[in-house]
């Protein structure tokens, strides 16, 4: 009794609240929940996704979903950082570490194209989490679920050591050096023409200038990165990049969504055209194929059609664009893959002209991009020599693309994969040389808008794997053709001759000219609809394809 | 010794307490989540009928075109009269559909007020009034009454499906304290009413019932023979003259 009774003295009802299920990203703990409403109010204002409530009333009051519902929303994860108590935890993160357990490194997100500020916090040799770093220019506090949870793909299939395909068909692992050797062998056998470099989805600025001057000392120029399609338009900036900027966006009051799917391609990005819908009342026209909006928008058409009656004025929604204060064209980077996308582009630019979309105080025509290498690969001039460079390769060096048309590949051509997962493209490779992932490097990428973002290193890299510039610098001395630079410094000198906005970190550098000044296009504008850029928000690279968490997205979220 | 006894104290106490908290009480008519059962489900189709169709074009009138939303509490009370005295979860997606907005924004509506049954209620649903005047005034009794003249529990419809007996806050007639409030769902949002009956006994309140079960309208208000609405039993006491005009007045003057 000296210290007290060991029975509590509380003999009221508990209130206690019965648990929602909002699916696999956000668990609940109802009981801790003081219905402050922040999360109603994110999932209602900022998501746009209207399925959480506050039910009943008094000490009967509860925040829930009334009926069995999933969140279903892209931006789902950020009502765990909203919430004051912990009632709605990480699912994926729940009991897994301690916070001061963690260690903190500032980075950036290569998921899409928006570049959103995180922290990956650590612990050893492991991402335990990621959140949102604060950036009012690119993604403002909060992050796509996909940049959240994605980091348990990074634990699985995961390439350890260099490894060579036998006689058998089977890999089996090698020493560097020996990996090395067979690659610059086979690399000096073929013509110079017939070697072919791609670049992937996330690779940094500082391996694809890597990769492009090695295939250039060897004699070929066919370097691409994926996404960017057949015969990339790179001399102009403006042609692909966010001419407005993701925060200005805001200011727009009408926008023509050629092609795209921001809520599914760029979540962040979508957030920013809502917030315009919101305040500014912005009159939103989507031409593609049917999909969801979470604000208000008008389904124009599916296909280029469409698009030539805006730009004749014979369709309703021109005048809207004519009529706007600040009107916002985005047109999706799908449209790079399209035979014709040179003559969508001057339709749309047309549209431009006379809607009077780009103006000294502001530029309204954009391109949202996909992927978050291809605006620096762009930068450095990754475009491929001929339209057909993989059909005619004999020696394919894949610099994690793993989104290839592998049947498009020649059955004598020698494959080289170099990357960090055991995804697509390793089922075709010879040799499988093991790089770094994004949590692992220094490296450099451009965002949508042209925006310089680093990523650092948070964890160390897997069994053997290395930096994705330094396996090319020791394939080029290997190779007898060495690139003259050793360090990540000496490597951005030469980055600065080629494209000096890559060197401006965290700087946002806009276009100097407008691409209205672009020649006539020579092809004629197909009538086939657009397509979707990207089926499954939840997967689309090696990493996110690893990833349980995602599948478990992809499983539960989307079915219909 | 002294250690023993103080915590023998302490458990008497505790005993005495846990037994007050068991007989907490419960308003709220249903659980603040659904859950699906054949006759209340997501899939089951529900509209308004025929004669109600205009009635909600009339509700809609009464608000601007953009505030269509604030039709939301006449719409679910229209929807409770026709499906009987309870609205289940696809009446209240058909209002969200009608007012055009997200239908948690009606759930949140829908469980808040107590009025609104999210559960099957007789035909003939009785609330007792619980709030303090007419706990004074015996309303306990009133509902043990009535409970033990049906026989069933609080919230809980007979088997014939004609009564059901609920607990309310207060309904303003503290005056005429104990009351009850009948709300008669037996002939659609046609022959709806809504009546209190007041300065009832344990005793007239099944009287009353059985008034209604034999389909008769016992008279609402006072039950008390002796008053007159709310006016003191057996005539005025007070106040018997005629009322006088108010002194200076003479506003010309002023």
């Amino acid at each position: 009794m000296a210290f007290g009774s060991d029975r509590g003295r509380f003999t009221e009802m508990k209130r206690s609240v019965v648990d929602k299920n909002l699916g696999p990203l956000v668990k609940t703990v109802m009981t801790r929940c003081i219905q402050c409403t922040r999360c109603v109010r994110f999932a209602s204002e900022i998501a746009g996704t209207q399925d959480l409530g506050m039910l009943g009333r008094g000490s009967g009051e509860e925040i829930g979903t009334y009926v069995e519902k999933l969140m279903t929303s892209e931006l789902s994860g950020n009502v765990i950082d909203i919430c004051p108590v912990g009632a709605l935890t990480s699912k994926p993160f729940a009991f897994k570490a301690r916070n001061w357990e963690l260690k903190g490194t500032e980075s950036i997100d290569v998921t899409d194209a928006v570049g959103s500020n995180i922290r990956i916090d650590s612990r050893g040799p492991e991402v335990m989490r990621i959140l949102p770093r604060l950036n009012e220019d690119v993604n403002e506090e909060w992050i796509s679920d996909k940049t959240r949870f994605c980091y348990d793909g990074l634990k699985r299939q995961r390439l350890n050591d260099p490894m060579i395909r036998g006689p058998d068909g089977r890999f089996k692992a090698v020493s560097w050096r020996d990996a090395l050797a067979v690659v610059a062998e086979v690399m000096h056998q073929v013509k110079p023409e017939e070697i072919v470099g791609v670049a992937g989805k996330l690779s940094d600025a500082e391996s694809m200038m890597a990769l492009k001057d090695l295939l250039n000392k060897m004699g070929s120029n066919s370097v691409s990165c994926e996404g960017n399609g057949v015969q990339p338009q790179a001399d102009l900036r403006s042609g692909y990049l966010l001419n407005t900027g993701i925060a200005d966006l805001e200011k727009a009051d009408a926008f023509l969504l050629v092609g795209t799917q921001p809520r599914i391609e760029a979540a962040m990005v979508n957030a920013r055209i809502r917030k315009a819908v919101r305040s500014n009342f912005a009159k939103v026209g989507y031409i593609g194929p049917a999909t969801e909006f979470n604000y208000d928008s008008e389904h124009l058409g599916t296909g280029p059609q469409t698009l030539l009656e805006i730009a004749e004025g014979r369709h309703p929604f021109s005048s809207a664009i004519k009529n706007a204060k600040n009107p916002a064209i985005i047109i999706g980077a799908g449209i790079f893959e399209r035979e014709d996308k040179d003559a969508v582009f001057s339709v749309v630019e047309s549209i431009a002209k006379s809607a009077n979309v780009v103006r000294p105080d502001w530029n309204g025509l954009n391109v949202l991009l996909l992927h978050a290498a291809q605006a620096a690969a762009l930068d450095l001039g990754l475009v491929p020599e001929s339209d057909n460079s993989i059909e005619s390769a004999k020696f394919l060096y894949i610099m994690g693309a793993d989104d290839l048309n592998l049947d498009k590949i020649p059955s004598d051509a020698f494959v080289v994969y170099q990357g960090h997962h055991g995804d697509q493209s390793v089922y075709r490779a010879n040799v499988i040389l093991p790089s770094s992932a994004f949590t692992e490097k220094e490296g450099t990428y451009a965002n949508t808008e042209g925006r310089t973002q680093q990523t650092l290193p948070a964890v160390p890299t897997v069994g053997d794997a290395r930096d994705d510039w330094k396996i090319i610098r020791a394939l080029s001395e290997v190779a007898g053709v060495r690139l003259p630079y050793d360090s990540l410094l000496d490597i951005r000198e030469r980055m600065k001759m080629v494209a000096p906005n890559l060197l401006s970190m965290d700087e946002r550098e806009p276009a100097t000219f407008s691409s209205l000044i672009k020649p006539e296009p020579k092809k004629e504008m197909s009538m086939t609809p657009f397509k979707a850029a990207i089926e499954n928000f939840y997967m689309t690279d090696s990493i996110t394809r690893a990833s349980k968490i995602m599948a478990q997205c992809t499983a539960q979220l989307l079915k219909k | 010794m002294l250690a023993r006894r103080a915590a023998q104290r302490l458990a008497e106490i505790r005993q005495a307490f846990r037994h007050s908290a068991q007989a907490s009480r419960s308003l709220s008519t249903a659980l603040n989540y659904h859950i699906d059962t054949p006759d209340n489900n997501p899939n089951m189709p529900w509209k308004f009928s025929e004669q109600n169709q205009g009635k909600v074009k009339e509700i809609l009138s009464q608000y601007p075109s953009n505030y269509k939303q604030s039709a939301v509490i006449p719409l679910l009370d229209l929807a409770q009269q026709q499906h009987g005295g309870w609205i289940p979860v696809s009446a209240m997606n058909e209002v969200a559909r009608i007012v055009e907005v997200a239908p948690i924004r009606v759930y949140e509506v829908a469980t808040f007020y107590s009025m609104f049954n999210r559960i099957t209620v007789g035909k003939y649903h009785l609330l007792v009034c619980g709030t303090t005047p007419c706990m004074i005034r015996g309303s306990r009794d009133i509902e043990d009454a009535l409970l033990k003249h049906l026989g069933v529990k609080r919230n809980e419809v007979t088997k014939d499906g004609l009564f059901s007996v609920g607990e309310m806050e207060c309904m303003g007639c503290c005056v005429n304290a104990p009351m009850i409030a009948v709300a008669d769902y037996s002939n659609g949002s046609e022959g709806y009413s809504y009546n209190y009956y007041e300065d009832v006994t344990p005793k007239r309140v099944v009287e009353i019932v059985e008034m209604l079960r034999k389909g008769e309208k016992p008279p609402h208000g006072t039950q008390n023979p002796n008053r007159i609405k709310a006016g003191p039993e057996g005539g005025n006491t007070t106040l018997l003259s005629e009322p006088q005009p108010p002194p200076c007045r003479n506003l010309e003057a002023c």
